[in-house]
């Protein structure tokens, strides 16, 4: 059936008829082809296309995000009996076990099982399968046939939202085994950004949570652990003052150096002295000052050393420094030298025993560790060696991106750990192989700025510019001292040693014969080199010098220009 | 009767420590130790069981769980599992 709407309409409501007319068509536009806009194409010859007659698909990653879980344990203390039957009366109890002894298929398989276990029973005694046989061949096993590795066990996060860097850690050997990351929000450009400035702990086993935070003033730098009293924390902050705390007592420092005695630049490192108190540390900054400070007084350092390579205890002249460490106290500087402090008990002021530059040094050198069996070591681009000549023994060959924090494995002589800016950590290990890392393990994406070892070598934490503080476990191959490796990281040593003292002795008769071939006269005997002019006499000579020749080259040029009108 | 007489030869081997006969249920039928020890046992092997041979049947669905040994520092405990029961056995190995 049609659909059908019918309405009327009165003749009058039409309106006017249309009126249609007919016309021939008329060119409206006509645009004809401009060669000369050919030119602004190219003809591509071949082209290529690809064509594939398959399903249209896409691909899509998706993480899930991260699940936070625990571990709990569930007590359990009674099976799970039928409804009936109601576990804390005997009576059911035995009944219920009486009806199932009497039940024909347990005995058969009762049976069957005993029988099954009766021979495992008699394996077990027959035999003990795990006695040490070929105990005398163990001591031939003793290089690791597995290759070198490095595993990650655990991530530490902050559990703000806020980018911080992770500026060192530090471990506490206490079981469970702990961990103290730093986070400060600063970088080298740009000054703090005041907003959680916290130290963290964190239990090995409880990566998502720390156990406790410390709350300092301002952003913490370095931190360390008192190796007499394991509750108690030095750290130097960013605004040069130096605070301890203890963590039975919280999260509020206990004391406070105060501002006008202390730093005035940030304090790059604390290291606690092996006092008979166990209270002194002392404090290193880039404003040149090495500070001297006793815990219970906080409000003055004890003593205080300028390090200035003059001499002089003028301020303005003394380099930044960046490193330290104890035993003996050296300190590493900005400008790539390191100097040795003598820390005389008697003496009113701690003096500068001497320095060392390092040649081709050029750029501050970020770590100064020392080790018990070997000298101490340096790192910027190279990592070096030094021991108490002018000149370092060992150099590593200069890697792509800086270098920024250092370590030695404190059960191998020869082994220590770098960690770089493009967030790789390297092992070396310089008996097997000198010229490359023995492992190279790629950690995070993000630069590494500190690296830190448990005391057992079996655990690094190394921490990165965005706040993410990774556990890693390394192989036992690079943890376990190896026979006869502390006689030849020796050996070598002091091979190497030898080898720099010959070398500068030749140097220096070669400089005193050159001297007196020049000055047959004088017969003076300087051995060393003569000492520095300050800077200002230097600057007056070159000055000097420099208008002496350019006079000289005027009044030779006056008779020539007059020579030429 | 017989079911004592194969408990009994088991538990006069040497080094035995222990038996439990546990049903599918986790319902320690038959057991010579104390009642907090075999509780505790039931417990945790049954679920080391039921894990072991659903692991087995994953890997290869023809595959069956046949005998369970955990050797552990101070003794073994050996588990000899069936459709419906479950027999334990703690010993202690020589040395």
């Amino acid at each position: 059936m049609e659909i059908v709407y019918v309405y009327t309409k009165k003749r009058s409501e039409f309106g006017r008829q249309c009126n249609f007319s007919d016309r021939p068509a008329e060119l409206h536009v006509d645009i004809i082809p401009d060669p000369s806009l050919a030119e602004n194409f190219i003809e591509k010859n071949p082209c290529d296309t690809a064509v594939q007659c398959v399903q249209v698909m896409s691909e899509h990653e998706a993480n899930t995000e991260r699940f936070e879980t625990e571990t709990r344990g569930i007590n359990h203390s009674e099976g799970g009996w039928p409804k009936d039957i109601n576990p804390q009366e005997m009576e059911q109890t035995i009944r219920f076990r009486k009806k199932v002894e009497k039940d024909e298929n347990y005995v058969n398989i009762v049976m069957q099982l005993g029988s099954l276990m009766d021979h495992c029973i008699k394996q077990n005694n027959a035999i003990n399968i795990y006695e040490e046989y070929f105990e005398e061949d163990e001591a031939a096993v003793e290089i690791s046939e597995e290759p070198p590795s490095a595993k990650t066990i655990n991530v530490f996060r902050t559990p703000d939202q806020v980018k911080k860097k992770s500026s060192s850690q530090k471990w506490l050997d206490r079981s469970p085994p702990k961990m103290k990351v730093t986070w400060s929000l600063y970088t080298y450009s740009d000054p703090v950004d005041c907003l959680a400035k916290n130290l963290l702990y964190f239990i090995v086993e409880s990566p998502n949570k720390p156990e406790m935070t410390i709350k300092p003033v301002s952003p913490l730098v370095c931190l360390e652990y008192n190796p007499k009293d394991t509750h108690v924390l030095v750290g130097g902050c960013y605004n040069g003052q130096i605070a301890y705390w203890d963590t039975r007592k919280g999260s509020q420092c206990v004391e406070l150096s105060v501002i006008e005695h202390g730093h005035r630049d940030p304090v790059y490192k604390v290291i606690w002295l092996q006092s008979k108190t166990g209270t002194e540390c002392f404090s290193a900054s880039t404003d040149g000052q090495i500070l001297w400070w006793d815990i219970r007084k906080m409000n003055e350092p004890t003593e205080k050393l300028v390090l200035d390579p003059s001499k002089r205890g003028n301020l303005d002249n003394a380099l930044g420094a960046i490193s330290l460490e104890f035993e003996p106290t050296m300190v590493s500087t900005e400008l790539s030298t390191s100097m040795k402090v003598n820390h005389g008990a008697g003496e009113k002021g701690k003096k500068i025993k001497c320095q060392y530059v390092i040649k081709e040094g050029n750029s501050p050198f970020q770590a100064l560790i020392k080790e018990q069996y070997s000298p101490t070591m340096l790192c910027d681009y190279v990592i070096r060696y030094e021991v108490n000549v002018a000149d370092s023994i060992f150099f590593f060959r200069y890697h792509m991106c800086y270098l920024t924090d250092g370590y030695w494995s404190p059960v191998r002589p020869t082994v220590f750990f770098t960690s770089k800016m493009d967030g790789t950590l390297d092992v070396w290990d310089f008996l097997f192989k000198q010229s490359d890392p023995t492992l190279s393990v790629k950690v995070c994406d993000e630069p590494l700025n500190s690296l830190r070892i448990q005391d057992s070598g079996r655990f690094v934490a190394c921490g990165s510019h965005y706040g993410t503080a990774t556990l890693l476990e390394i192989s036992a191959g690079l943890c376990t001292l190896q026979r006869n490796e502390k006689a030849l990281a020796t050996m070598m040593f002091e091979r190497e040693t030898r080898r720099e003292k010959i070398l500068e002795a030749r140097y220096r008769e070669m400089r005193l014969k050159e001297r007196s071939k020049t000055e047959p006269g004088k017969e003076e005997e300087t051995k060393e080199p003569e000492p520095k002019e300050p800077t200002e006499d230097l600057i007056a000579r070159a000055e000097k010098e420099f208008f002496e020749i350019i006079e000289a080259e005027l009044k030779g040029k006056v008779p020539m220009v007059k020579k030429v009108q | 009767a017989e079911v004592e007489e194969t408990l009994k030869r088991i538990q006069s081997q040497k080094g035995v420590q222990g038996i439990i006969v546990v049903n599918a249920e986790g319902i320690p039928i038959k057991t010579t130790m104390d009642n907090a020890t075999t509780v505790q046992y039931t417990g945790l092997i049954h679920q080391l069981v039921l894990k072991a041979r659903s692991t087995v049947r994953d890997i290869d669905p023809q595959n069956d769980l046949t005998f369970l040994r955990v050797r552990s520092k101070k003794n073994e405990i050996m588990v000899a599992p069936d459709k419906e029961y479950f027999l334990i056995v703690i010993q202690n190995p020589t040395e």
